[in-house]
Formats: C-alpha cells, structure tokens, sequence
C-alpha cells in the first residue's frame, strides 16, 4: 500500500462550513494515481452524477472491501436490483426504497432512498400490511418453500455445462432432430449463469429484510424499555444455536477426531499440502480409506463454504481451494490428542440464551409489556433461523458454484484464444463477456479464428494493472454531507453504521480506533491485520485479528486469536457473533481499523467500550 | 444489649423505624439478611423523645413549626434556630448517656462516626436525603454525647423544616434515632444505584466512586468515577474515570475530616478494578432482591486488594419510582402485528 494514502488522517482535513469537518463530495474524490481510466471497467450507471453531491454515501467496506474486478461488479448490481425491488416493489415497505449504488476508484458506495412524506408513507402502508402480513402469517410453510427452490437453483446452477465446441457438432443433434447446432448453447448456459444469479439474489431478499424487520422492532422495543441494553444483549436473546454457518466448522472437527480414531492423524501437520495428505491417505489401508470417504460426505455440500462472503471471484470455497480447511485440521487433530477438542456447547448456549432473556422478561413494568415481549421475541426467533441459514445458500454454496461456472467459460475462452487465461474472464463485465463469446460463437460457425485476442488481453492487462494501483487508494469511509441524524436501526444492525461510527470517522482520536463493543473483555496483544482474506495461513496463536470484516469461514482461526477487530459489521455480524461464542473480545464496525494498525503492533482491544488503543 | 435508649443495629429490622430511625432500621434490616454492614448502635428515638421533654415540655414549639408555610423562610429560620439551640444546650438526660458511654468503649477507642436517623427519612416516598446531619470522625465519649445532640438539633434544620412543609408532612411523632459506628478509612467509597438514575433503566447498576472517604463525592467536591453495569449479562457498558481532585481523610488523632488535593497518581486513575465493579454491582443486586424494588445504596471498599466491601446504607430508589410511564407495547393480536405497525410509522 503506498504509504502517503494509509490513514484515514489525510482523508479528513475538509472543513464545513460550520467550522467542523466534513466528509469530501463525491465530485472532489480525485481518480487514483495511475488508475485515471478506472471508469472504463464499470457500467455506466455506476457513476457518480452532478446531483449526488448532495447526498450521503458510505462506503460498502462490509461486503465490498476491495476494488472490484469487472465482472464482480455484477455482485452489486444484481443484489442491489432485487433487495430494492423486494423493499420497494414487491413488499412496499412504507419509509424506504431502495439502495443506490456508485462506484469510484473500484469502491462501492451506496445510499438508501428513504420515503418521508407521510400520505405517501400511508399508501405504502396499506400494501405493506397485507403483503408483509401474509408472509409473517405462512413463515415457516413458505420457508419450506424457499428451501426447496434455493435447493433447485443450485442444482441448476451445478449442472451448467460450457458446450465444448468440437470439430463436428454432436450426431445427436442430427438423429434427435434437435435443430440447434451447440454454439447456440454458448450464449445461452451464460445467460442462465446470469439469470439464475438474478434469480437467487431475488430470493435471497424475498425473506432477508422481513427477518431484519422483525429483529429491529425487538431491537427497538429493548432499547425503549432498557435504555442502556447493550446491542449484544438484545443480539444474543434472538441468535440461533444450531446455525448451519457452524456446520461446516463442525465437519473439520468430526474428521480430526476420525483421523486420531483412524489412526492417519500423523499426515496432519502444521503447514501440510493438501494434495500430499489426500494422496498419503489413499495409502494408509481402511483408515484412510474411512477418513476420505467421511472427507467426501463433509466436501458436498459443507465445504461449498466461501473463504469470502461471496461478493469477488477471488474468494475461493473450501471445494476448490483446500488451505483453509487444511489450515485448521492440524491444530484440532493435536485437540483431539490432547482431549482438549469440544464441540459447540449448545446446551449451555441455548441455557444462557435463555436466561438473559428471562432476565429481561422479569425486569419488565407490567404483564402487558412482558406479553409483547413474548410476541416480539417469539416472532424474531421464527424468523431468524432464515437470517442466519440463507447466507450458506446463497452467498456461499450458490455463489461458490455460479463463480465455477463463470470459469469455466473463461476457460472457453483461453481455450479459443480471446484471452490469455481463464481467470482473466473476470477482468470483463458480465456484457463484455457475452460479447466475447458472441465471438467465439460467430468463429466456430465460420470456421475461423475468432478476433478477440487483439481486442480483450490489452484491456485485461490494463484493467490487471489499474486493480493494483487501486489497492494504493484509501476510500474515505464516507462522501457528502451528513445527515442530520442517522438513527435507521436496520442500517445500525447490517453495517454498524450509526451517528457515533460518523462522529468517529470525522474525527479519529490519536492512536485509538472506536467502534462497537460487540463482546465484552479486555485483552492485550499483537495484532495481525488482514486485509484479504487469503492471507488467513498468516494468523498466529494469541494475536489479534485485525480484518475489514469476517467471514463464517474464518471460524476456524477464531480458536486461535485472542480478540477480533473488524472495519466493518454490527452486533448482528458475525464477528460478533462467533466472538461472543468463543468468549473473546471484540470490536466491530470502527471503519478504518485495518488501515490504522499494523500487524506486529501491539493493541489492547476492550470489548465493552468498544475501543482499540495502540499501546506500542 | 437492647435497653431503654440504645441497642445494636442487629436488633433491629425494617419494621423498627419508629423506634430507631430510617437509617438505622436499613442497617440492622441489611445486616439480618446477611449482607456487609459495619458494626454499630443505635440511641433510640425514645432517648431523642426524653430529652425533647426537658426541652420542650408542652410540645409548643415543635407545634408552632407546623404552622408556618413552606415558603416563610424568615419565619423557619427564626422559629428553627431557637429550637436547635435548645436542644443542644439542654443536658444529655442521665439515663441517656449512663448508656451511651459504656456503648461507645464496646466499640473500641477509635474515631466514631455518628449519623442522624429520622423517623422519616428513607422510606419510599421521599429521601430526605442530605437533610439532617453526620458526624465522621468523632473522638471519644464526650465528642460522641455533643454530637448526638447536635444529630437531633439537626432534625429542626431550617431547609429539613422547609423540606417537610412542602410535603405536608406533619411535625407530630417526628423522632429523631442516631446510629454511632466505628470509623471506617476506607479506600474507595461513594454510591449505587440499582437502576440507571439518567435513565431509569432497571437492567444496570450505576455506580459512582471516588478514592477515600464518600463524603467528598456525596458533597459534590469531586468528579466520581462512574461505572454501568448490566445486571443481567454483569457487562460493564459504561464506564468514565473522572477527575478526582480532593480528597476526605481523617487523622488518627485529629477530631472530624479534612478535604486535601488529591494524590496526583490517583487523579485520573480509577478508584475500582473491573472485578470489584462487577461484585459491587452483585452486592447491590442481593439488596434490591432482598427488597424487592430498585436501591439508592452508599457503600465502601475497605482493605487493600481484594478489599471487602460493606454497605453504609440503603434507601428505596424514589426519582424514578414515583414516574409512572405507561406500557411501552401492549400485546397484539399477532406478533406480526408490532413489525407491520413500526414499519408504517418510519424509522
């Protein structure tokens, strides 16, 4: 990262003119130093107009912590066009549209269109009732619904194949009469791709915002009846215990205990390569073979976990890319050993749940109060299983394998020479890509070669080159004038974006970085920053994680970390809530954390303000 | 040692106010229910009734003061100050003191404190709180006899006699006891509140703190540190060390307190470790379940590391007590019922 742009520090100097600071507007944001052609890797409808100086913008760091790609754009603009339709159209919430997103210098930032006149509110919520009410009514049967689908969308999505474009054309096509020679399947499986995404998107947020919905009335109700609740708290009476983003986790734990059981545990060795382990347990007799047939029934589906959060191609899943899981088994296999590995401590989990909450009930006015409670609460423990589950649907196993699949038409593409290799596929927007094969169609059709090459690798090779100077840019964690409050509970819970995390961003205190205390403690320790999820191999035993937001896959190195720091996420996000399983410390949502510590520097984290000082 | 004018503070209870006092009737109630109250005794009202005997035979004077009106300052001060004079100025009742003097050595030598012990104050209507007078640091029998009287010359305060005319409360069967202890050096003290006193939020503990004495905190001459504390999860969710300047002391030999600049390492550091805020915070919490509704308790931490807390008094919480707010949500017909209602108000 080039060093005169690290810190928030020099994003900050504006001066309102009341006299305070200011955030910068997004016409004053300069284009990067040698990526000024940045705009032409993203759509159009991306860019900031002349009117959107006028507005509130922050910064995506939660879901989009890195410059973009061109093609990973589409995990914005697809997501982007369902949650708003769902919110704005299908369900008609009353106070809010959509979201509206811009990119610039590779970030996302995005705003949300709030409705503030009161008869337009009243229409909207003469629809809302009826339809958000059917959907509360027939929860749990059209849960099952959606499971099924989101099941069927994936198998969809798996069984895509890339037409192979041989020579001849397959004799089937003749003797079945099929009529459509397989170039035509070329454009077509790549707009299934697209479109299936779409469609899971659709229903990823069919549910998501009426489960949020229902979690922010509750959130809402305590902190009116509890003025000094914690977030966690209110957090920690709703979360699920047996969420399936712990599955995956869970599998690694069975198989280390199958590998002592086996007898194979030997093969697994601090930094061991997977292929060299797998290929010494196919020799180890009926233990290996037991511990690799447990590995393939853990492999499909559990390991179609993303080392992301499924917004960039880069994120691989634990499928392709084995370090992760790998990374993690030596360390529970000497658990075993030592008959130090647990698993989950449900019961005490769900106990503890339990018991704050009826710490709470008690505390209460009167019956009325407590009745409402139980109405709230009940409601946000039927929803919430969705709100937890859908992301391994849907950002993991779905997205997992869409990512797959879009490479495999890039390998398509390397393989008729438009591009110099199937990764670069993600260096061109999903309509840049359908023009590629559009000529890689039209070639095998005329029988010659098709006339990409000259046209795609230089724009690939730059758009490579423009990425990494990307990098270099710090974005400013927000744009335009501050509202005048900003006290939208869902925004709070989803992004950890309140008027204290602003009052912060605007101006950093010397040496500490605030943010919300979403799991109580204090510790001291080295920090270890990541700023890209696949230096995850780096974190050392008794460090401190320092990272722009945690995936659920990274559960495996929360069981050697002393304290989680993350930019990004609120008491509902997983950092939080794995932290608080674990029983550590943590701080979410301080916004600039990884870029004001260094890894080596020694932090002391606390938990319960939400503050992390650099001590040395 | 119950007697006709003194007898400890575990002899009695909650229902004892008449006969003892508020504050005494909530030391001896804590330390029956087992909880950390420092040793003491009490001279009971009726001892504070024989002496007004002498003072005020036919009750005349005490009469006239319920009469004035609350705003006839001039006429409080007048009234008041002749009456306080006479009570200090009138002998101790022999039988009073026969009985004080051997109570005071079965304490020990050391410095006493001596507290007033209305018959009204404390209770769950209204504190009375600061109106009537304590003695820290009073040394040997002769101080401790002054400063009874002085305790009950204090019942006819001026601003404790405007206090209850503005509440209407009457000045028939108004009794004063007074509660004598040895006197504690603690290194921390202050007070608690079982629920959040900004707030009212019945889910924490607030806790204020300085180093020393807590009469230097209670008086207003420091910043305390304060702590929140969740009752339920025991989360310390707030937390702002003040800036103590002064601090109270006593000298072994010295009679009474004196407030000197604080030691400047001890300035900004806080006066509680995170652990002894969460067993405070426990503590407080025994009481208000002992009494079943929120408690406004002064406290101290006596001894070095870990220390040993003890309780100096409790008194139901009444700010908050008496703002009666409605229900905050009333049940639906469905649960749904609450989301669809907010989401159509705005957020």
């Amino acid at each position: 990262m080039d060093p005169n742009s690290a810190g928030l520090g020099e994003t900050t100097p504006l001066v309102s003119p009341e006299g305070g600071p200011r955030f910068p507007l997004p016409s004053e944001i300069a284009d990067a130093p040698g990526a000024e052609d940045w705009r032409s890797m993203y759509p159009y409808f991306t860019r900031f107009q002349p009117d959107d100086d006028k507005r509130f913008w922050f910064y995506n760091s939660m879901h989009f912590p890195e410059p973009m790609p061109a093609f990973d754009t589409i995990t914005a603009e697809v997501p982007y066009s369902a949650i708003g339709a769902n919110t704005a159209r299908v369900f008609v919430f009353p106070t809010t549209l959509g979201i509206e997103h811009r990119i610039v210098n590779g970030r996302v930032y995005i705003t949300a269109n709030p409705v503030t006149d009161p008869d337009e509110i009243g229409r909207r919520a003469a629809v809302f009732g009826e339809r958000a009410g059917y959907y509360y009514e027939n929860w749990d049967t059209l849960q099952a619904g959606w499971k099924m689908r989101i099941k069927g969308l994936i198998d969809e999505i798996t069984s895509i194949t890339v037409p192979e474009l041989p020579e001849f054309d397959d004799a089937a096509v003749v003797t079945e009469s099929r009529g459509v020679a397989q170039n035509h399947y070329v454009r077509e499986n790549f707009h299934r791709c697209i479109d299936l995404f779409s469609r899971m998107w659709h229903h990823h947020t069919e549910f998501l915002m009426l489960g949020y919905g229902a979690y922010v009335v509750f959130f809402q109700f305590c902190k009116q009846a509890f003025p000094e609740i914690s977030d966690q708290a209110v957090a920690r009476m709703v979360a699920g215990i047996d969420v399936i983003m712990y599955r995956p986790d869970d599998e690694l734990r069975g198989l280390a205990r199958l590998a002592v059981e086996a007898g194979v545990d030997d093969l697994f060795t601090e930094g061991c390569s997977p292929p060299a382990v797998l290929a010494a347990l196919a020799e180890r007799g009926e233990g290996g073979q037991r511990w690799l047939s447990a590995f393939e029934r853990a492999h499909d589906p559990w390991f179609n976990v993303s080392t992301g959060d499924g917004f960039y191609h880069h994120h691989r899943s634990w499928a392709d890319d084995l370090t992760v899981p790998f990374a993690a088994l030596p360390r529970y296999v000497a658990q075993v050993r030592d008959g130090l590995l647990a698993d989950r401590p449900t019961e005490s989990l769900r106990a503890e749940r339990d018991r704050i909450a009826s710490s709470y009930r008690d505390l209460l006015g009167s019956d009325e109060e407590k009745a409402a409670f139980d109405q709230m609460l009940g409601l946000c423990r039927v929803v919430f299983p969705y709100v937890e589950d859908h992301k391994f649907y849907c950002e993991h196993w779905f997205t997992s394998q869409f990512f797959s699949r879009i490479r495999e038409f890039g390998a398509l593409l390397a393989r008729s020479g438009v591009l110099a290799e199937a990764e670069d596929v993600f260096q061109l927007h999903h309509t840049e890509v359908d023009q590629a094969l559009s000529d890689v169609m039209l070639a095998w059709a005329a029988g010659a070669p098709p006339v990409g090459a000259a046209h795609f690798r230089p724009i690939v090779a730059e758009r490579k080159r423009m990425l990494e100077a990307l990098r270099g840019w710090s974005p400013p964690p927000a744009l335009g004038p501050v509202p005048e409050a900003l006290n939208d509970p869902a925004v709070h819970m989803l992004w950890g974006v309140t008027q204290q995390t602003i009052e912060a961003w605007l101006r950093p205190a010397e040496g500490e970085v605030r943010g919300v205390g979403a799991s109580s403690g204090v510790v001291e320790g080295p920090a270890r920053v990541l700023t890209d999820v696949n230096q995850i191999g780096e974190v050392r035993d008794g460090e401190i994680l320092v990272c722009p937001v945690t995936a659920p896959s990274w559960a495996p190195v929360f069981g050697k970390i002393k304290a989680a720091v993350s930019d990004i996420g609120g008491s509902m996000s997983h950092a939080a809530i794995v932290a608080r399983e674990y029983g550590m410390p943590a701080v979410v949502g301080t916004g600039d954390a990884t870029k004001r510590i260094s890894t080596g520097q020694r932090v002391r984290v606390d938990g319960d303000r939400g503050i992390v000082q650099v001590i040395a | 040692m119950t007697q006709p004018f003194t007898c400890w503070t575990t002899e009695v209870g909650a229902a004892d106010a008449a006969r003892a006092g508020g504050k005494a009737a909530a030391l001896g109630e804590l330390a029956r229910a087992g909880l950390p109250v420092p040793r003491g005794f009490v001279i009971t009202t009726a001892a504070f009734l024989l002496h007004m005997d002498g003072v005020d035979p036919d009750g005349a004077a005490r009469g006239a003061l319920g009469t004035l009106a609350a705003d006839d300052l001039a006429g409080i001060a007048r009234a008041a100050g002749g009456l306080r004079a006479r009570v200090v100025g009138q002998a101790l009742p022999p039988e009073v003191a026969a009985e004080i003097a051997p109570a005071c050595a079965a304490l020990g030598d050391g410095p006493a404190a001596v507290r007033s012990s209305a018959t009204l104050e404390d209770s769950a209507e209204a504190s009375f709180a600061g109106l009537q007078d304590t003695y820290l640091a009073v040394r040997g029998t002769d101080a401790v006899l002054d400063r009874v009287r002085a305790c009950w010359a204090s019942l006819y305060n001026d601003e404790s006699i405007a206090y209850r005319r503005r509440q209407g409360t009457g000045e028939d069967g108004l009794a004063m006891g007074v509660v004598v202890q040895p006197m504690l050096n603690p290194r921390s003290a202050g007070v608690m509140f079982t629920r959040s006193p900004v707030t009212g939020d019945r889910s924490v503990v607030a806790i204020e703190g300085t180093w020393g004495l807590g009469s230097a905190l209670v008086g207003g001459e420091v910043t305390p540190d304060s702590f929140t504390v969740s009752k339920v999860t025991g989360e310390i969710t707030g937390r702002r060390v003040g800036v103590k300047l002064r601090v109270h002391s006593f000298t072994p030999n010295g009679q009474g307190i004196s407030a000197t600049p604080m030691a400047l390492a001890l300035r900004r550091t806080p006066c509680l470790t995170d652990d002894e805020v969460r067993a405070l915070a426990r503590l407080g919490r025994q009481v208000e379940d002992h009494y079943g509704a929120p408690q406004d308790i002064e406290w101290a931490l006596l001894g070095d590391s870990p220390g040993r807390f003890v309780l100096l008094q409790s008194r139901p919480e009444t700010v908050w007590a008496a703002r009666d707010r409605g229900p905050i949500a009333s049940p639906q017909a469905k649960a749904s019922d609450h989301v669809l209602a907010r989401f159509s108000r705005g957020l």
